[in-house]
């Protein structure tokens, strides 16, 4: 029996997964079949023509899948369970992502090993004898023998999801009597089958995304992406995989081409539990979570911080913005001051509340110093020293994460051993920061990160809470750019009213959308999104939807000099 | 001798439309009963036992005051932090006085020093990533007939320090848990050179069938694409012909290696996290790998990170990494220098040792693996807390097969760091008449450690 997918890609904290069998039976009906839209109500738009100006256009660009990428795609295609432990290298964060580090990134040799070790240690997963009643949807005449029907009746179908586009007649054709060559060489259908979907998996049309024109805009220089890469920039967008079998037939039969076809292709992935797959991904992208993978506390100093500490305060971020944004579809901005959350066990030590095993709702009291993500272990840990509290990191996160500005690099000769001068007396961090705004070399780079910076300071490097340093009364008052404020939440609520707050979101957004770095020449099109997102309530979903729905979205230009990254947020 | 049932089963039909397909397939010789021949100087076939290029990196420098040693040449006293080398000095060459230009560029901080020392030019800006490293370049010469051109790996847990590249977008990912690598060193797809029966498998015969459709693939995606990406599509396809290449290897009896004895797959990784203990058993675990895999011929090129530039290894119990030790940490007035900042030195200093003396321990034909290798070390700074990168200290460690002289202090009077460099591409005979850019350019060997 197959089972929709829908019940089975739920939210990661609700574990549903049914016998494995089962799982991957799924999965492939998933893949090959046509299916309707999944249950939830799409965002409602508040317009549905495409947004932005008519001649925005975004680069053609060709963008190597991520390690993530790769196993949502091949998730989708054969379930879950058939994974491995790979380690493809890190892309270059550009512009504040590192997906967009993706449209640049090269494939060593070492790194081509590794994909070949993947795909070969997939494949073999795949027609495993536990996995091939499954996954492959014909059985052959016989084990030993090649059996081009059976293969073709395995291989086309895929082949088309992992290229996302139907292959073409001699495409299909050679894939297919490479299966029936190694099945000969082999004297094993399925080894032929694995080979043959190995060398599926290697090819450079399952691990590049390129951008392909289709019919020329008005304007010269300018395209429309074709339909099945438009499908590609979509799902990649908002799932963070490759496009699902409905959405390469709404490619394949021209829907993609209207916009009405294309809008309703995109509320049906809006509504998706897949949509928040691609959300995940992009907030762990742009909150730098990537860095948490490595995050260490010294132990003698925060006894209580743990390896199980880091992975809950990532997920705890995680769940909070799925539920704010996408569940309760609340102002984004609201998430900086919201007191509703998670909590695990680990959690609840540092937050020092209670919490039964597992996760559960958390709602902090009104008079509680914690509200928003700013107060979130996922932010004041991670931002922080192994052994002590960092308000010049917090403050540098907070500008350039969520506010996308870019705090210089310090110079290269600065003295700072006053700061920890026995002599000097100095207890507190706002004491000792003092001497960088003192000093006008440190000055200029110090003042827009120390004001906020300092703010955190009732929080310590594992983000718990505390009244004094050092014996010291701690003074969390600061300025955020010309609004000034008490201590933390102060500090949030400044934060939540600050224009550049959303402007910064619909800049990242649109880069993840299009799969680079934003450039100068995007401006327009950002702050026509931003004030739509405005007019909107700051709701991610009506964005989402602005940006799959505007034209500089399906639109490519080719040989249009790369000025730098534009400017949004600003 | 061969003992291939699967192969016997395949026709000869078979294994020509494989040739047909563009597989070079290749059946390996019997196994020979010698494993070396006569002067222990090189393999049974007559080949002398492989060159091998080693890079091993710490971050921040050190304190001159107490780093760099008072006399030059041999017979040098080993001054404080640099005390854990002296079991091995015989083996070590420290070079010291040699600088990183950055020219017009900015002195970015814990980067432009690192980036000279590996790729000869200065960067810009911080976004600027470094070009070929120089274990790539020697790859190029020495690495293409091992199964790995090169390998990174680290000792702090991230992946993401590397000190590797193939290009500007082109990172080699470090590896950084040793079971990981223990599995891609000696898990499936390793052939035991010294095993005594040696069957080509027909499965990566069918593999090496199908690559060559995937380069068709490759160039006709080729065609759709603007020269940027085209170059991209371009190192792709080079990464799938050194695919073709392994599974040539793979179809070949590997030569015997006398020294090859891999060692047992660690039980367990380390706990996450950078204290200086863990780093050093993660450092000393991913050692041992990388010697036995050097040993084996798995690969002739391999890169160790001890840490990251930005050094963020912990003295437990105290504050502060080394990294922002470096820079807040006030100089001892007794000492003259930051004496917690050394302690995070000496004991980059003591894994040093113990990477040097691994090398030493291991036996090859009549001598060692040191013997037959060249170790590059280098850093990102000269003194961190101020970021210089002039006098920036490096070592090497090793003979290279008797070309290189060891146990030497060199001061380089001023000149390019990048001459180090380019005497070890000399030494692997990378046919380059200079190396780096700008100021960093040489053509220059140290002629005093060429043997």
């Amino acid at each position: 029996m197959r089972y929709p997918p829908a019940h089975r890609i739920g939210r990661r904290w609700l574990p549903e997964r049914g016998p494995r069998s089962r799982v991957a039976a799924v999965a492939l009906a998933f893949a090959l079949l046509p299916h309707s839209g999944a249950a939830g109500a799409p965002a409602a738009p508040t317009d549905s023509s495409p947004a932005g100006p008519v001649d925005a256009a975004s680069p053609a660009r060709m963008r190597l899948l991520s390690q993530e990428q790769y196993f949502n795609s091949l998730g989708y295609v054969f379930g879950p369970d058939i994974s491995v432990a790979a380690h493809f290298a890190p892309f270059q964060r550009t512009d504040g992502l590192l997906r967009n580090g993706g449209a640049s990134a090269g494939v060593t040799i070492a790194q081509m090993q590794e994909f070949q070790r993947t795909a070969g240690s997939l494949a073999e997963q795949v027609v495993s004898p536990a996995n091939r009643a499954y996954l492959v949807p014909c059985t052959p005449r016989s084990d030993k023998k090649a059996d081009r029907g059976c293969a073709q009746a395995f291989l086309l179908p895929v082949g088309r999801l992992l290229f996302r586009r139907p292959l073409d007649k001699a495409q299909a054709d050679a894939i297919v009597t490479r299966s029936v060559e190694a099945a000969d060489q082999l004297d094993d259908f399925y080894g032929g089958l694995a080979v043959a979907l190995e060398g599926l998996m290697l090819a450079p049309q399952a691990l590049f995304v390129v951008d392909r024109a289709g019919p020329q805009a008005a304007r010269p220089g300018y395209a429309r992406l074709d339909a099945y890469s438009l499908a590609s920039r979509l799902s990649f967008f908002l799932w963070n995989a490759g496009p699902d079998d409905e959405l390469l037939r709404a490619a394949g039969n021209g829907e993609l081409d209207s916009e009405a076809g294309l809008a309703k292709s995109v509320d049906r992935m809006l509504a998706s539990p897949r949509l928040e797959t691609g959300m995940r991904a992009f907030f762990d992208d742009m909150l730098r979570f990537d860095d948490l993978a490595v995050l260490a506390k010294d132990p003698g100093i925060y006894p209580t911080f743990g390896a199980e500490t880091v992975v809950d305060a990532r997920e705890q971020t995680l769940r909070t913005l799925v539920d704010h944004l996408l569940v309760k579809k609340r102002d984004y901005r609201d998430l900086f001051t919201t007191r509703e959350t998670f909590v695990s066990p680990p959690l609840a030590v540092i937050y020092d509340v209670a919490a039964p095993p597992g996760w559960s709702r958390y709602t902090s009291p009104d008079d509680d110093s914690r509200a928003g993500l700013l107060t979130q272990v996922s932010f004041l840990a991670a931002h922080a020293h192994p052994g002590r509290s960092s308000p010049t990191l917090r403050g540098k996160a907070l500008r350039e994460l969520l506010l996308c500005q870019t705090v210089p690099r310090p110079p290269p000769n600065v003295d700072f051993s006053l700061l920890e001068d026995a002599n000097s007396r100095l207890a507190t961090a706002r004491e000792r920061l003092d001497l960088h705004r003192t000093n006008p070399v440190c000055a200029g780079c110090h003042k827009i990160t120390d004001p906020i910076g300092l703010a955190f300071e009732h929080f310590d490097g594992a983000g718990q809470y505390r009244e004094k340093e050092r014996g010291a009364a701690i003074d969390a008052s600061g300025g955020l750019d010309g609004r000034q404020f008490e201590d933390l939440a102060g500090l949030s609520q400044a934060l939540r009213d600050h224009p550049q707050l959303g402007a910064c979101l619909v800049k990242r957004i649109y880069a993840w959308a299009t799969g680079g770095a934003t450039q100068a020449s995007d401006k327009p099109v950002l702050d026509s999104l931003g004030q739509g997102f405005a007019a909107d309530g700051y709701r991610l979903p009506v964005l989402l939807r602005s940006v799959a729905l505007s034209g500089a979205f399906a639109t490519v230009r080719e040989d249009v000099p790369s000025p730098g990254p534009a400017a949004g947020g600003r | 001798m061969i003992r291939s049932p699967k192969l016997a089963r395949l026709s000869r039909r078979r294994v020509l439309r494989g040739m047909l397909d563009g597989a070079a397939v290749t059946v390996g010789l019997p196994l020979l009963d010698c494993l070396l021949s006569d002067s222990g100087q090189a393999l049974a076939s007559g080949a002398p036992l492989p060159p091998r290029f080693v890079t091993w990196f710490w971050g921040l420098g050190g304190n001159s005051s107490v780093f760099v040693p008072k006399t030059t040449g041999a017979g040098y006293e080993l001054p404080e932090e640099l005390q854990p080398l002296e079991r091995v000095r015989q083996h070590v060459n420290v070079y010291t006085n040699f600088n990183a230009f950055r020219d017009s560029a900015p002195n970015l901080c814990h980067y432009s020093g690192w980036i000279v020392c590996r790729s000869g030019s200065a960067p810009i800006a911080s976004e600027d990533k470094p070009g070929e490293t120089i274990d790539v370049t020697i790859a190029r010469t020495i690495g293409r007939t091992s199964r790995f051109p090169t390998v990174m790996v680290t000792a702090n847990g991230d992946m993401r320090t590397s000190f590797s590249y193939e290009n500007s977008n082109s990172i080699n990912a470090a590896e950084p848990s040793p079971l990981n690598l223990y599995t891609r060193l000696f898990g499936p797809g390793y052939q035991d050179p010294n095993a005594e029966t040696f069957t080509p498998s027909a499965l990566v015969m069918a593999r090496r069938s199908v690559l060559s459709g995937v380069l068709d693939e490759t160039r006709e995606l080729a065609k759709v694409v603007g020269a940027d990406d085209r170059a991209r599509l371009d190192q792709y396809f080079t990464g799938l012909r050194d695919l073709e290449r392994q599974f040539d290897q793979q179809l070949t009896k590997p030569e015997p290696i006398a020294a090859c004895h891999p060692v047992a797959a660690p039980g367990q990784d380390s706990r996450p996290g950078i204290d200086a203990d863990i780093v050093a058993q993660r450092h000393r675990q991913l050692t041992e790998l990388m010697v036995m895999a050097l040993a084996c011929d798995q690969t002739r090129v391999f890169s160790m990170a001890y840490s990251a530039a930005f050094a963020g290894t912990i003295k437990p119990g105290y504050e502060k990494p080394h990294h922002t030790t470096t820079h807040e940490e006030p100089i001892d007035k007794e000492a003259g220098y930051q004496t917690i900042a050394s302690w995070f030195t000496r004991r980059a200093m003591e894994e040093w040792a113990y990477f040097v003396e691994a090398f030493a321990k291991q036996r090859e034909g009549d001598g060692t693996l040191l013997d037959n290798t060249l170790i590059y070390a280098s850093t990102d700074s000269n003194w961190a807390r101020i970021h210089s990168i002039d006098g920036i200290p490096m070592f090497t460690a090793g003979r290279a097969g008797g070309r290189v002289r060891t146990g030497l202090h060199v001061d380089g009077g001023g000149t390019a760091a990048t001459r180090v460099g380019y005497t070890a591409m000399k030494v692997f005979g990378v046919d380059a008449a200079s190396w780096g850019t700008k100021s960093n350019n040489t053509s220059k060997e140290i002629a005093e450690v060429l043997a």
